[in-house]
């Protein structure tokens, strides 16, 4: 992993006139927007506003019934989870999603799953090829723990951690794919300030040593100001504004919709 | 013969007849835990593999080796072709959907067996040992059928590399990823798919051993699917995703059948094999819904 300093590119991502909707529900209409290369992105809107639909069309959860998405450089009517994983995709999720019956290390080593070759009667004998592999996947995930400085709880069932430390756990997933696009869902929800600061300091230093480009979603204003290069607003599905958090904290449409009234 | 050689020569039948039990629960288990479906085609797996064995043998004159890869092969073909044409059009239909469809699943199956290989009652014989073993009439004075202990070895055996296979391997590793959570396992990049075609080649596989000692034991024939009629009781005593409960549970289920055939059953007037298990089953559901290694039923969402 190479220090990377930063400097915001092209469009890594685009989707255009994304329209998804669930029966009667309209979640997204005609969305579209880009998320450039090594930028931090944040998605904000009040609760029901499409936000967690729209991570769930780029990588591939929901499918759009109209719109396009373009991933390096490829256009598709809609993404598939096994596809944007491949190409550096990688995500957490609202109510966090952990595999609870595993410890953290595994739960982390998973995220190394798509890079993992060796075949399979090796790795049943636990030799060889199969051994050397695992053990620098292992260094990989090691770098990993330190750098999100979970070491002490390697062994811990997943399940059995506080809440903070889970959505931790679940970062860290999601950084052993060495994703190139990372999707984080309101990240820091229900955390206290102390461990929104945290969080906070690891996004960034993710952005900034790895060149990881980044789009959340977070509802806490003062984070959000802080940490991100641009601002996506949606409201009942449509998108409001899009620019610096100075131009869309000036935005009157989103004054009104969002930021005048307290949220939550 | 003393009262206690007795009682252990029906306890350890009990244990191997359990053993069976044990078998075909885990390829429930495994299904289920992957996939969250009830496959009622279980039973049916584990006759149409030892049936598919026996035509090998028969009818093209292959060894028993050969036709035992032979089989694993179709069972393999078998997980790919169920996957292909039902699972996959399935995921997102209600539980009670799927198990429908392995209801269809276990009459085609049972079709196709009786189609190919005839519904005539075969004898299996892959040249495992038969008769009693010395060893054991020697050594401990207890009388134990050779085929018993054999099936006994493998089965242990069988648990063994697939702990192994769970504990070590990435395969292993991702499909206890899919068992917790299907989003997250997708989002890290693995294939629901290949998981549900290993699953099921592995239950196939797993069918395919209990198929074989339970058909050189008593014959290949339609009751052979029957076995799964007692791997319900062996699920809701060990629950319906843990493996060591499915192997327990078994167990149980297997020497406590044996002990009220011998002890109580002549005061209740015969066949209680056939039903005791279930009431067993119940009584325990009573007390531990979640079964004996349960995590507490959570619906899947
Ligand atoms: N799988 C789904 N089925 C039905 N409706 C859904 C589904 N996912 C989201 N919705 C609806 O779409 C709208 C947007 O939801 P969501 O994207 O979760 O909003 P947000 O993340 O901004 O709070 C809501 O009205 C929600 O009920
Ligand atoms: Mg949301």
């Amino acid at each position: 992993m190479t220090e990377h300093s930063k400097k915001i590119g092209d469009p890594l991502l685009k989707v255009d006139n994304i329209s998804l909707g669930f029966g009667g529900v309209q979640a997204l209409s005609n969305i579209s927007f880009e998320i450039r290369e090594h930028e931090i992105l944040a998605i904000i809107g009040p609760n029901g506003a499409g936000k967690t639909s729209m991570l769930n069309v780029i990588n591939g959860f929901y499918h759009p019934q109209q719109g396009t998405i373009t991933f390096r450089g490829e256009v598709r009517r809609a993404m598939r989870p096994y596809i944007a994983a491949r190409q550096g995709i990688a995500r957490t999720f609202q109510n966090v999603a952990l595999f609870k019956g595993m410890s953290t290390l595994d739960n982390i080593m998973t995220g190394r799953n798509l890079r993992m070759q060796s075949n399979f009667f090796w790795q049943i004998l636990h030799y060889g090829p199969a051994r050397r592999e695992e053990i620098e996947h292992r260094r990989r995930v090691e770098e990993i723990i330190d750098f999100l400085e979970i070491q002490a709880i390697r062994r811990v069932p997943v399940g059995k951690l506080p809440y903070g430390l889970q959505k931790r756990v679940e970062l860290a997933r999601a950084l052993a794919m060495e994703p190139e696009l990372l999707l984080l869902d309101e990240p820091m929800a229900g955390m206290n300030v102390e461990e929104k600061e945290d969080m906070s300091r690891f996004i960034l230093d993710v952005n900034e040593q790895f060149g990881t480009t980044i789009a959340l979603i977070e509802h806490d204003m003062g984070v959000v100001m802080d940490i991100s290069d641009r601002v996506v607003v949606l409201d009942y599905g449509r998108k409001l504004a899009d620019g610096t958090p100075d131009e869309v904290r000036g935005n009157q449409g989103v004054i009104d919709a969002y930021l005048g009234v307290p949220h939550e | 013969m003393g009262d206690f050689t007795f009682f252990l020569e029906t306890t350890i039948s009990g244990l191997m007849t359990g053993v069976m039990y044990s078998l075909v629960a885990l390829g429930f288990v495994l299904i289920f835990k992957a996939s969250g479906i009830f496959n009622f085609a279980q039973g049916v797996m584990c006759l149409f593999a030892a049936l598919t064995l026996v035509g090998l043998m028969e009818k093209f004159g292959l060894p028993a080796w050969l036709a035992i890869i032979a089989t694993i092969g179709v069972m393999i073909v078998l997980a790919w072709l169920i996957e292909r044409f039902v699972l996959q059009y399935m995921v997102s239909q209600s539980p009670i959907i799927l198990f429908m469809a392995t209801i269809g699943l276990a009459y085609v199956l049972e079709g196709v067996g009786d189609l190919m290989w005839g519904s005539d009652v075969k004898l299996l014989d892959i040249g495992l040992p038969q008769g009693a073993s010395d060893w054991m009439l020697d050594n401990f004075n207890i009388y134990v059928e050779k085929l018993e202990l054999v099936a006994g070895v493998v089965a242990a055996a069988m648990v063994a590399v697939l702990a192994v296979f769970f504990q070590k391997t990435r395969i292993g590793r991702a499909l206890r990823a899919v068992a917790d959570d299907h989003q997250a396992a997708l989002s890290v990049g693995i294939s629901l798919r290949t998981i549900w075609v290993i699953v099921w080649s592995v239950a196939g596989i797993v069918a395919l051993v209990t198929g074989i000692m339970w058909g050189s034991k008593s014959g290949v024939q339609f009751s052979l699917s029957l076995i799964a009629l007692k791997a319900l009781p062996v699920l809701i005593l060990g629950g319906f995703t843990s493996i060591p409960g499915a192997i327990v549970g078994g167990l149980i289920i297997g020497v406590g059948e044996k002990w009220a055939e011998i002890y109580v059953g002549s005061l209740v007037g015969g066949a209680i094999e056939n039903w005791f298990a279930y009431v067993l089953a119940l009584m325990f559901l009573l007390v531990r819904p979640q079964g004996l290694f349960g995590e507490k039923i959570i619906e899947r969402v």
